[in-house]
């Protein structure tokens, strides 16, 4: 049963294990530093399909295929999928998971669907509720450019505190049983909106919901960085990731050199054209599943708190004057 | 826990965030409108050479731009050259030609009534609106101001 | 050859214009293409766009604001032929030919042509 700790933080304390993961992007995420760590790469951004969303349906679809693959279990050994994406109605996850077979909740957190994800299934499996659960998220940069931004071919020009969407998906096991990281507390987060207006300005839109988040969870677990070897953020970017660093530094925590973020490991910041960095579910989402799995089974990592953040934003909304609220849930893993 | 209200974040927000390089935009967009308005007075001109009065004149080149922003569109190009040249490509008659195309192009996947006929105007659609209603008041004005005279 | 030069010259100076606007205030390109016709229409109602026209040519037509500018001049001719009825016909009639022609060209680009990823 987990146990609550200070104001919104649970330890577990039953197992739960991240038995494997898988995550499949994009050609231009595979030309990125990360490449080598993905399971497939993707040339073709319809991915064979007519349509971007079902492109981002297939990519999903795909990498939770994959996933089982690896981890030796089969579609009937999976009590529930837990998975979102940024389109409308989460059109990408439901279509992915239509044929699945498998109860299926789907989650809208922006870009912090993969955090939302592992939170709830690691609290349903230490309650005893289920055994396996799939925790998955996707994103596609042309499909989410044509809902929320302009279509493909208009000719805009990016800000300087833009992002590039991610086109990739990232999904992991988790399990009451087996080898692997195991989460071993969850601090779910609140939705803070500090007023940002520019939707071409997710990071600072985000960056006080990841200093609150982070805040909380050291506040209540009692650590401090020091106890981290590594908080990683879903996708900030460069520029959120500098707000993060001035709000925690006024409320005296310095990240030193234990943050980074999906948003600027994905891409190569000089040469890759992506602005402040990446951004979307699959950012944080493929990161996770392919790179810092394969760094916790080299031993290369310890305890991480991983804290994807998520913009609240819809383009309704914005176009009627109001601002983005901003979400980040944190999940400490550790070896 | 905050220390930081919210105007006070909005206010730091606005003095860390990157600015842009707006010399070299400037530039671009310079040498970009210019190369486009540059190629509409070549088509001018040659149409004038075949004979054409000036309405004639004026209409060709608007059609040919237009076409040539369409034709950009479609082969991919026309987002390159924005990206590099801002606002040298937003403004001429080939961006509101983009504007128009980029939209019928994306939502042929919502099929050819409601995807490309209904959003083909998504973008262009205020510049429409604004410039009829603009005219029209410009039309209520001069006839009155004509009636006074 | 000179007549390039000063289209090359003042649609670039108005382009510039816009750009400044991109990247000095808060204004999107949306508004600012509506700026730029609605100014258009104004300075081409009092006579003020001509002689931009004249000395620049197709520098002074092709940027949004010539948009305006015959919108402008379609909207006095109307009116001096027809009266009122006149505001409400000739703006569109002046535009006609670019609207059409966008119409058509965007369907049959959307017929051909498929959207594909930023490089």
């Amino acid at each position: 049963m987990a146990r609550k700790l200070g104001s919104q933080t649970y330890t577990l304390d039953n197992q739960v294990v991240i038995l494997a993961g898988a995550a499949i992007v994009g050609k231009k995420e595979g030309d990125g530093p990360l490449a080598r760590y993905f399971d497939n790469i993707v040339d073709d951004e319809y991915a064979g399909e007519k349509t971007f969303e079902a492109a981002e349906s297939r990519i999903l679809r795909d990498t939770y295929v994959k996933l089982l693959e690896k981890s030796g279990k089969a579609a009937t050994d999976i009590n529930f999928v837990l998975s979102g994406d940024l389109l409308d109605q989460c059109t990408a996850a439901s279509y992915a998971f239509r044929d699945a077979n498998i109860p299926y909740f789907g989650l809208f957190g922006a870009c912090s669907t993969m955090s939302e994800a592992l939170v709830l299934a690691a609290l349903l499996i230490d309650s005893g509720a289920a055994d396996n659960i799939v925790c998955a998220a996707s994103s596609h940069f042309c499909s989410a450019e044509r809902q929320f931004r302009f279509p493909l071919e208009y000719g805009s020009q990016r800000t300087p505190t833009s992002q590039w969407t991610v086109t990739g998906a990232g999904a992991v096991l988790l399990s009451n049983q087996g080898q692997g990281p195991r989460i071993t507390s969850v601090t779910p987060g609140k939705i803070i909106d500090e007023g940002i207006k520019d939707a071409n300005n997710m990071g600072a839109a985000m960056a006080p919901a990841a200093a609150d988040t982070i805040m909380a969870h050291l506040r209540d677990t009692g650590r401090t960085c020091d106890d981290y070897d590594l908080i990683l953020t879903g996708d900030l970017g460069s520029f959120g990731s500098t707000m993060l660093r001035e709000l925690l530094k006024r409320n005296n925590i310095d990240l030193k050199d234990k943050h980074n973020d999906c948003g600027t490991m994905i891409f190569d910041l000089n040469r890759q054209d992506v602005v402040c960095g990446g951004s979307g579910c699959g950012c944080s989402a493929s990161v996770l599943s392919a790179y810092i799995l394969e760094q916790f089974s080299q031993g290369l990592l310890n305890r991480i708190l991983f804290v994807a953040t998520g913009a609240l934003l819809s383009p309704t909304r914005m176009q009627q004057g109001e601002t983005i609220p901003g979400i980040a849930h944190a999940v400490c893993i550790e070896a | 826990m905050k220390t930081l209200s919210k105007h006070e974040y909005q206010k730091l927000v606005e003095k860390k965030a990157p600015g842009s390089n707006v010399v070299r935009n400037i530039f671009a967009a310079f040498i970009t409108g210019g190369i486009i308005c540059a190629i509409g007075q070549l088509v001018m001109m040659t149409v004038e050479k075949l004979g054409a009065d000036k309405e004639t004149q004026a209409a060709v080149t608007s059609i040919v731009m237009i076409f040539l922003g369409a034709f950009l569109t479609g082969i991919n190009l026309y987002d390159n050259i924005s990206k590099f040249g801002g606002a040298g490509a937003l403004v001429p008659i080939t961006g509101f030609s983009n504007s128009i195309v980029s939209p019928a192009m994306e939502y042929k996947k919502e099929g050819y009534i409601m995807g490309v006929g209904a959003k083909m105007f998504l973008i262009a659609g205020p510049v429409l609106v604004y410039g009829i209603f603009a005219s029209v008041i410009a039309g209520i004005v001069y006839f009155i101001w004509k009636q006074v005279i | 050859m000179v007549d390039v030069l000063k289209a090359f010259l003042l649609g670039g100076l108005i382009c510039v214009i816009g750009q400044l606007l991109i990247d000095l205030t808060k204004l999107t390109p949306a508004r600012i293409m509506v700026c730029y016709v609605v100014t258009g229409v104004i300075l081409g109602f009092f006579g003020l766009y001509q002689p931009l026209v004249e000395w620049g040519g197709a520098g002074a037509t092709i940027p949004l604001t010539g948009f305006g500018n015959i919108l402008a001049k379609g909207i006095i001719k109307k009116v001096n032929e027809e009266g009122l009825l006149g505001a409400f016909a000739g703006g569109i009639e002046a535009a006609a030919v670019g609207i059409t022609a966008a119409i058509v060209f965007g369907y049959i680009m959307a017929i051909i042509s498929k959207p594909k990823i930023k490089s």
